[in-house]
């Protein structure tokens, strides 16, 4: 730990006069196993680590401009050579008013531990073991299990510290957990795929049992699948897929996409964008949701923040820099995408306020419509920016209250505006998964199914 | 390594995703990055548990961008990114490791970790001698590092000044460079001993239009293998002016309709419908596990006639370029389908290895970090003889898609997406209404077989192609064509 924060201290030190500096220094060290046909397809091990480094050079009243260099490697030579690219960058940039580091604002981190040492301490042989047995037990499960294209077991040591000439020392280390499988059933000609994860911030937290039932029920229950006609409908989303669906609407929910007029939630502050039932937070101190911190990638303390209250947009967040520009202050939601990465505004721990019914429940009142498994196309077909909607599907068709007959090569389709509007219900079933966004089942009305 | 773990979501999201862009040499003189003496050292250490091969793959990569957002040029970044990654494989079996320390020991630190899959192998104690280095070829761009940053930064505000002048309705601009030197070396127990330097130039406009009907998005974007010089051909103001009409166009746009129609693909749209329809399903590693609906194929007609399918990493500064790939195996043309008839599949060193063939040049990794697996390069459908604008007038009501964005695709059931991001109504022959955007699906195959029109107007477009977790450039070719019929995800009746 210490030596990482004493290297982004020594960075923080070289600032000159009338420069501001912040370093981002990470280190991870991971392993993966993917286990095929009873053997270890392959065994990987690695640790990595990189520096980030910002320059903000004062330019009077104009404000400061920013300048920004990475580096894959935590060598003191390399080290130099980023800060002096950074300061040369920041040259170049447009002089910005609202441009400014993250400054201290009194809000107390939450205490997390968010490290299980079960990850470092558990033997090599002993996470080949579990990927094997994972592969074997989906293998053996059912008859029509034709392939298991990978099972893999991998885990992850992450450490990061933060400092800056204006305040900020942060220090977070987290650990996590994977076991993943791809299976495929077979009849005859027809073929199907399922996965099945668990995640956990230790090996002990691991769900052997949950993640290969998961592989076989979704791959065996799609064969047969086939074309239906188009339809307008109810639409069942499985917990994952309204994980994903959470996570697109957040992006619109942006301070920063919403200050520069790329978002559809501009200007409605106040109004009523959903269904009474919705309520959409970000709460990333809740030590249950996989991207939990305590601070942020400014080194603020990560805070609970709502995002639609009852149906009535409540709240955006911020980033330092969105938050300037649109005359608030951060709500302690800056994210990277690691070293080579500068902060933007992103969530992390996205949850809707549980409605009273699991899914079995849901399926049961709305009776007939469209049980959706899992989507594609979600980066082609989803635009955050018009709100248009429209992805690939494969699931079940619900009748009578209950899942029937299995659907593929069909695509649901509706505005993202439109489907807030027209939420039934929301489940009961929170499910924290990997990712920004918990789980839950979400039952929306008035979708266009497009088949043959 | 990230701030939390995209690989665990981008592991268990599945599917290989591609998008649209954006998201090569060296002078002889440059010291290689790793001495021969060492890399001779380092495999003999990887092989002395018992390995049957050892490789070395090292990575020195130059990254800068810039992004002009609002008005502002908001970020000017550069990185660099060294390291090196060792394989060793024993049967089925592949251990890897990575590090940034391309010292000796530090390269004997990583042998040792990869090498632990070998230890019940036996020992094994030849020493590993290696031939020549086969150098990277000579070329004659403008190396990033050789331009200034001001003459970067200028090519941004000139297209946001474009853009913004292009309708009064554009109400957001932003525009985005890039460009990379990744120079990598490969050297293995089995001989090889090659390096390349990768020079890859990128430039994006994304703009946004405002009206009555809400926002609209449009975007466009040019990428190489090629140096700066690429802008003395490509105007910054053209590709900024088709991102601007792409975004005004849609303001006006109708519901895209739902259920099957007859669509016809625009030249240069995309070619990611062949990407997805095909492209991912023949790729060795899908076919050697059963995968992929492509499975004993070769020699079967799998398309329509008029499918003459290529696969060419050596395509003149094509954005899914190299020289040699990142097992160190020259890129090469590869036919995938001719006239309907499957051919081949893409090979890797891993796969081709288990069929006892050669490899065809298509093992990639998305940096040092990472395995190597079969991946595309530049893949493209050939040229037919129509005239694209017949091929309009020859179809009575349908999709024009004059721009496609990304897809996706299932490749053990053929399923596929890719998305529309500037479509037409076709009526009565004549391309009419602008369309929101909406996805597309069908099956591989049978998609392939209802091709039933190919013109002579071929063009193709770069693109990031994203595969269990690893990501790489892509370049995707199309003449204008035509599908017969394709479900269409729209939300009109």
């Amino acid at each position: 730990m210490s030596d990482l924060v004493a290297l982004a201290e020594r960075i923080v030190a070289k600032a000159k006069a009338g420069e501001e500096i912040e370093a981002y220094v990470a280190r991870g060290h991971d392993i993966e196993v993917r286990a095929y046909d009873g053997e270890v397809e392959s065994l990987s091990s690695a640790t990595t680590g990189g520096i980030g480094v910002r320059v903000l050079v004062a330019n009077g009243s104009e404000g400061a401009r920013l300048g920004f260099a990475w580096a894959g490697s935590l060598d003191d030579e390399v080290v130099e050579s980023a800060v002096d690219e950074a300061r040369d960058n920041a040259t170049f940039a447009t002089p910005d008013p609202d441009v400014a580091f993250a400054t201290p604002d009194g809000v107390p981190a939450t205490e997390l531990d968010l490290w299980d040492q079960s990850v470092a301490d558990t033997a090599t042989d002993e996470k080949v073991a579990i990927a094997l047995e994972l592969e074997r037990r989906v293998r053996a499960a059912d008859p029509r299990i034709r392939q298991v294209s990978s099972a893999d077991y991998g885990d992850e040591r992450v450490e990061v510290a933060l400092a800056s000439t204006t305040g900020i020392r942060s220090f977070t280390q987290r650990t996590a957990a994977f076991l993943s499988v791809s299976a495929i059933a077979g009849e005859g000609s027809d073929s199907h795929t399922g996965t099945g994860f668990s995640v956990a911030r230790g090996f002990a937290g691991l769900d052997l049992d949950r993640a290969g039932v998961d592989a076989v029920e979704r791959s065996t229950r799609m064969l047969g699948a086939t074309k239906v006609p188009s339809d307008r409908l109810t639409v069942v989303f499985d917990r994952r897929v309204v994980s994903t669906l959470l996570s697109i609407i957040s992006s619109a929910l942006s301070g920063e996409a919403v200050v520069k007029g790329r978002s559809f939630f501009a200007g409605r502050m106040g109004e009523k964008v959903a269904t009474g039932s919705f309520t959409l937070v970000d709460d990333p101190t809740d030590p249950r949701a996989f991207a939990a911190a305590a601070h942020d990638a400014e080194g603020l303390a990560c805070r609970r923040t709502v995002l639609i209250d009852s149906g009535t947009l409540a709240g955006f967040f911020y980033d330092t820099v969105s938050a300037r520009r649109a005359g608030t202050s951060s709500t302690g939601s800056a994210v990277r995408g690691g070293y080579s990465g500068t902060p933007g505004a992103g969530c992390r721990a996205l949850v809707l306020q549980p409605g009273r019914h699991d899914q079995q429940a849901i399926l049961a009142v709305v009776g007939e419509g469209l049980y959706v498994q899992s989507v594609t196309g979600v980066h082609s077909g989803v635009n955050p920016v018009s709100g248009d909607f429209s992805v690939g599907v494969e699931g079940l068709m619900v009748r009578d209250g209950g899942l029937a007959e299995p659907v593929r090569e069909v695509t649901v389709a509706s505005s993202l505006q439109r489907m807030l509007q027209s939420v039934l219900h929301v489940g009961v079933d929170i499910e924290w998964l990997p990712g920004i966004a918990a789980g839950q089942t979400l039952a929306i009305g008035d979708m266009q199914l497009s088949g043959s | 390594m990230r701030e939390w773990s995209l690989k665990v979501t981008l592991r268990h999201l599945g599917r290989p995703g591609c998008s649209d862009a954006v998201d090569t040499m060296t002078p002889v003189t440059a010291p290689p990055l790793i001495d021969s003496d060492v890399l001779e050292r380092v495999l003999t250490a990887s092989l002395a548990k018992g390995g049957e091969m050892a490789e070395v793959f090292a990575e020195d990569r130059q990254i800068s961008s810039a992004i002009l957002d609002d008005r502002r040029i908001e970020e000017l970044s550069s990185g660099r990114e060294r390291g090196a990654g060792i394989r060793v494989v024993i049967g089925e079996t592949t251990g890897f490791a990575h590090t940034a320390d391309l010292t000796e020991s530090g390269l004997l630190a990583a042998a040792e970790a990869a090498a632990a899959v070998a230890r019940r192998g036996g020992g094994r104690t030849e020493t590993v001698g290696l031939p020549a280095r086969q150098s990277a070829p000579e070329h004659d761009f403008v190396l990033p590092s050789e331009v200034e940053k001001s003459a970067k930064l200028e090519l941004l505000s000139r297209a946001d000044d474009a853009a913004r002048s292009a309708g009064a309705a554009i109400t957001q601009v932003q525009v985005g460079y890039g460009d990379s030197r990744r120079r990598v070396l490969i050297a293995s127990s089995e001989g090889m001993h090659s390096e390349d330097d990768q020079i890859r130039t990128r430039f994006n406009v994304s703009c946004v239009a405002t009206g009555d009907t809400g926002m609209q998005t449009g975007f466009e974007s040019i990428a190489r293998t090629e140096g700066f010089e690429v802008f003395g051909r490509f105007a910054v103001e053209e590709i900024a002016r088709i991102a601007a009409t792409r975004a005004l166009g849609k303001l006006d746009a109708r519901p895209a309709p739902s259920g099957e129609l007859p669509v016809v693909l625009a030249g240069g749209s995309g070619g990611i419908l062949f990407h997805e329809a095909c492209g991912h399903g023949l790729e060795a590693d899908h076919i050697v596990k059963d995968a992929s609906v492509y499975v004993g194929q070769v020699g079967e007609q799998v398309a329509s006639a008029l499918v003459t399918l290529v696969d060419d990493g050596t395509v003149g500064g094509e954005w899914g370029n190299y020289a040699v790939d990142d097992e160190g195996k020259a890129a090469a043309r590869n036919v995938l389908i001719e006239n309907g008839v499957l051919t081949d599949y893409l090979w890797d060193w891993l796969r081709a290895r288990k069929e006892g063939r050669p490899s065809s040049g298509n093992g990639r990794r998305q940096s040092y970090q990472h395995l190597p697996m079969v991946r595309m390069t530049n893949t493209f459908l050939l040229a037919g003889k129509e005239n694209p604008d017949e091929l309009v007038a020859q179809t009575p009501k349908g999709v024009y898609v004059a721009k496609l964005g990304g897809g996706q695709v299932n490749t053990a059931t053929g399923d596929f997406v890719f998305g529309t991001s500037e479509a037409y109504l076709i009526e009565d022959g004549k391309i009419t209404s602008p369309l929101r955007d909406a996805n597309l699906i069908g099956n591989g195959p049978e998609v392939l077989r209802r091709i039933d029109a190919v013109a002579d107007d071929f063009a193709m477009m770069p693109g990031t192609c994203g595969k269990d977790g690893q990501s790489v450039p892509v370049g995707c070719g199309q003449a204008t064509l035509r599908i017969g019929g394709i479900t269409i995800g729209g939300t009109a009746a």
